[in-house]
């Protein structure tokens, strides 16, 4: 069966009230941006849903694609018809005689357009019996239909709808500003980065990296999460700080026992001046309280001192668990666990101090100047845009 | 030339060539390797691993890069066997089997295994009730192939998935080298463990094959060492016979539906004209089988004899299967089939593919139909 439109549910966003506006219209533009490549269609966005009108571009491709989009409650393929009971009826028989493996169905009616001559409830038994008398070996079955048909009469025409496709919910990317996401290349940082997205938050990454104590291999693997992450938003700046060099200072000159704070704080201090740089107002973590010495209260009262931009902690109380499943769920586990060395793991010492205290850490911070350091690094950062693709990655794909 | 052997092996497709050059070039460092050059073939391999992944409807970390059918066959079957002996040591598997799984069995007898080899019926299927008697509590292995590459019976692999899934202790095999491209399996819904595919009986090249083994399938490797494939395969990656075998596997799923249609017809062409012709008595089935082979027997003439009067013409057709041809004489599906012994001599198999034309199998039966002729005088 042909399908022409693709009905999108809004969630959360029709509680929205004055501002509403603000958020369909960031919605309906990451749609557009998520289906560049489907020159055809059109959006069409109203005021309590969307529609993407196919013009004989694949429905299932499409909605793959807006599984990702944050701010969709759910999705139907659907029919448009003109509001005309005959016309009604020749198309959902249509419907039902072209779909595959249908014995059962059920019609849902709902009218809003009050003008239309039939109750609801009465289309319910019209339309079923039309279909009834003109089908064969096909009966109605209101618990588990095999195809269920809501015929949604509207002002401006019908729609005859199939089942519901879920959406990825949350607010559509953007419409919650911009945060730096800290991203190792491990499971957590990633799964933070999808939350803050899921809570509309567009994002920058930040990555701190080590050669030669950290391979290629490592930044690849945070350029691939980028990558995923873009996904469901729009491009991503992915920030590379060349660590190095001021990792082998706290190394030499801070004691081991807070070697590992010490390196949090500046990675915590490079990140704001990078926030800052770019108008960015937040930042984001894969901080889990508790699961390693840099992640308790004392650690994270130490390291955030430094800073007083508000940092997110989206997976501040879940449990490992729970998060490897996001992180499976997301696609993303199996690039995060590639095993390859990032910086936070090259320079670890022995025993690294599980509650620091933050007068001592200043103090030995004070007995050492980092400021020029810092500004070192600043002025060398590579900052590649990633793009849903690259270059090379279309060299691959011909390949294939 | 007109090439009627394709279920032996097919030309390789032009682009997939191409691929595999470029590839050989552009990406040649060892994928293991930790420096840059490693880096980019590691990263083409995973972009195939996921490819192929996505062509088979299973997860990229299923995949199992392999030099064919029968490295495919042999790793399955031996590595589920050496693997698991300590739950049982009971193998099940058809009498219409490959050389590559047949021989593997009888190897694995020698060690000790027991290895039952169900009847099928004179179409060439598994009969399923066969099968359900057959099924023991110490049955570690059911393997069945898809696609019949001597007669193109398609068994029923996915009422055979139901009973297997009735066995906790056993695991499902399928030999999908004839099938891929051709006839749809779906790996998940018939509860597949493991599927072997070959490259080059899909236009790809000789040496490269895939083996999906499900997450949960635990195998015994044939070959250890640098770890590479999960621990099961060891051995530095063929990355550009890798990229080649994706390639020829993503162009037969894009020809599949159409070329179903057009190899159906072809086939029945060939067999009405078949049908027509003196001592000729056609060993395919009509339904429940695959569309590009057809296998007949001319009663009373050698089949090589066949092959090399038709090779005067420039046509090549094929008897049974090549990894078999050298072997004795009569066929052992043909047997298995109940066919009688001057039918099981005299096999002769067409094997098209998406060039095949229906010019091309006219001229073959015209040819056919003079050679027929011409050698029934001479032996009368």
């Amino acid at each position: 069966m042909e399908y022409d439109h693709i009905v999108i549910r809004y969630g959360e966003l029709t509680l929205k009230g004055r501002n509403r506006k603000l958020f369909t219209t960031q919605l309906a533009n990451n749609v557009r941006q998520a289906l560049r490549n489907f020159p055809a269609i059109k959006v069409d966005k109203k005021r309590d849903r969307m529609y993407i009108v196919l013009n004989g571009e694949d429905p299932d491709a499409i909605m793959e694609k807006c599984r990702k989009i944050f701010g969709i409650q759910n999705m139907s393929v659907a029919l448009k018809v003109e509001n005309d009971e005959t016309a009604i009826k020749e198309q959902a028989l249509k419907l039902i005689t072209e779909t595959e493996n249908v014995r059962t169905f059920k019609i849902s009616t709902k009218r809003s357009n009050k003008e239309f001559p039939i109750g609801s409830q009465e289309f319910n038994h019209v339309l079923g019996g039309y279909l009834l008398a003109n089908t064969e070996n096909i009966t109605v079955d209101v618990h588990q239909p095999d195809l269920e048909i809501t015929v949604d009469i509207r002002s401006e025409a019908t729609y005859l709808t199939s089942k519901k496709v879920p959406g990825a919910t949350g607010l559509p990317v953007g419409s919650s500003g911009k945060s730096l996401l800290l991203l190792s290349g491990g499971i957590d940082s990633p799964v933070a980065g999808y939350l803050t997205m899921k809570r509309g938050v567009q994002l920058e990454a930040i990555h701190f990296h080590s050669p030669p104590y950290t391979s290629e291999r490592a930044k690849e693997k945070v350029l691939d999460l980028a990558e995923k992450l873009s996904f469901y938003g729009h491009s991503i700046k992915v920030h590379i700080v060349p660590f190095t060099a001021l990792q082998q200072k706290i190394h030499r000159e801070i004691p081991h026992g807070y070697s590992m704070t010490v390196m949090r704080r500046m990675m915590m201090r490079i990140s704001e001046e990078v926030a800052k740089q770019e108008g960015i107002l937040s930042i984001v973590t894969g901080e889990s309280l508790g699961q390693v010495a840099s992640q308790t209260m004392e650690s994270m009262h130490a390291i955030n001192a430094v800073t007083n931009y508000p940092v997110i902690r989206p997976l501040v109380t879940m449990d490992k668990d729970e998060i490897i499943r996001i992180s499976e769920d997301i696609d993303m586990y199996d690039i995060s666990i590639r095993p390859f060395e990032d910086c936070c793991t090259v320079f670890v010492p022995k025993q690294p101090k599980t509650k620091p205290k933050l007068e001592k850490v200043e103090q030995f911070e004070a007995n050492i100047t980092f400021d020029q350091d810092i500004q070192e690094i600043l002025s060398s950062i590579e900052t590649i845009e990633i793009q849903a693709k690259d270059k090379q990655e279309e060299e691959m794909e011909d390949l294939l | 030339m007109i090439y009627l052997d394709n279920s032996a092996t097919t030309k390789p497709n032009p682009q997939v060539l191409d691929s595999f050059t470029k590839a050989s070039i552009g990406y040649f460092g060892n994928a293991s390797s930790i420096h840059g050059i490693g880096m980019d073939a590691e990263r083409l391999l995973r972009k195939s691993r996921e490819q192929a992944a996505s062509l088979l409807e299973v997860n990229s970390n299923e995949i199992i890069f392999t030099s064919g059918g029968t490295e495919g066959n042999n790793l399955a079957i031996k590595g589920i066997a050496l693997e698991h002996q300590n739950r049982g040591k009971h193998i099940i598997t058809s009498a219409v089997e490959h050389p590559s799984v047949m021989e593997t069995c009888q190897g694995l007898e020698a060690l000790g295994f027991e290895v039952t080899y169900l009847d099928v019926n004179e179409s060439g299927l598994v009969e399923i009730d066969n099968l359900k008697k057959e099924m023991r509590e110490d049955t570690i292995l059911v393997s069945v192939m898809h696609v019949n590459n001597e007669i193109g019976t398609v068994q029923p692999i996915k009422e055979i998935g139901e009973v297997v899934r009735n066995y906790p202790k056993a695991f499902f095999h399928v030999d999908h080298v004839q099938g891929y491209g051709k006839v749809p399996l779906n790996i998940q819904e018939c509860h597949v463990d493991l599927c072997t595919i070959s490259g080059h009986k899909i236009h790809g090249l000789k040496g490269t094959g895939v083996l999906c083994v499900k997450q949960n399938v635990k195998l015994f490797s044939l070959a250890h060492g640098g770890g590479q494939e999960r621990r099961i395969r060891s051995g530095t990656e063929n990355v550009a016979g890798i990229v080649s075998l994706v390639k020829a596997m993503r162009l037969a799923k894009e020809k599949q539906s159409g070329l179903h249609k057009k190899l159906t017809s072809l086939k029945l062409v060939l067999m009405e004209r078949l049908q027509t012709l003196d001592r000729v008595v056609i060993n395919t089935p009509k339904i429940d089988s695959a569309p590009h082979i057809v296998n007949f027997s001319v009663r009373g003439l050698k089949p090589e004899v066949v092959i090399h009067a038709l090779e005067d013409f420039d046509i090549f057709i094929s008897t049974k299967s090549a990894c078999s041809s050298k072997s004795a004489d009569e066929s052992a599906v043909l047997i298995a089939c109940g066919k009688d012994r001057d039918i099981a001599i005299s096999g002769l198999r067409v094997s098209m593919s998406y060039e095949t034309t229906e010019e091309e199998i006219d001229y073959f039966c015209q040819k056919l139909t003079e050679v027929i002729k011409k050698l029934s005088e001479v032996m009368g």
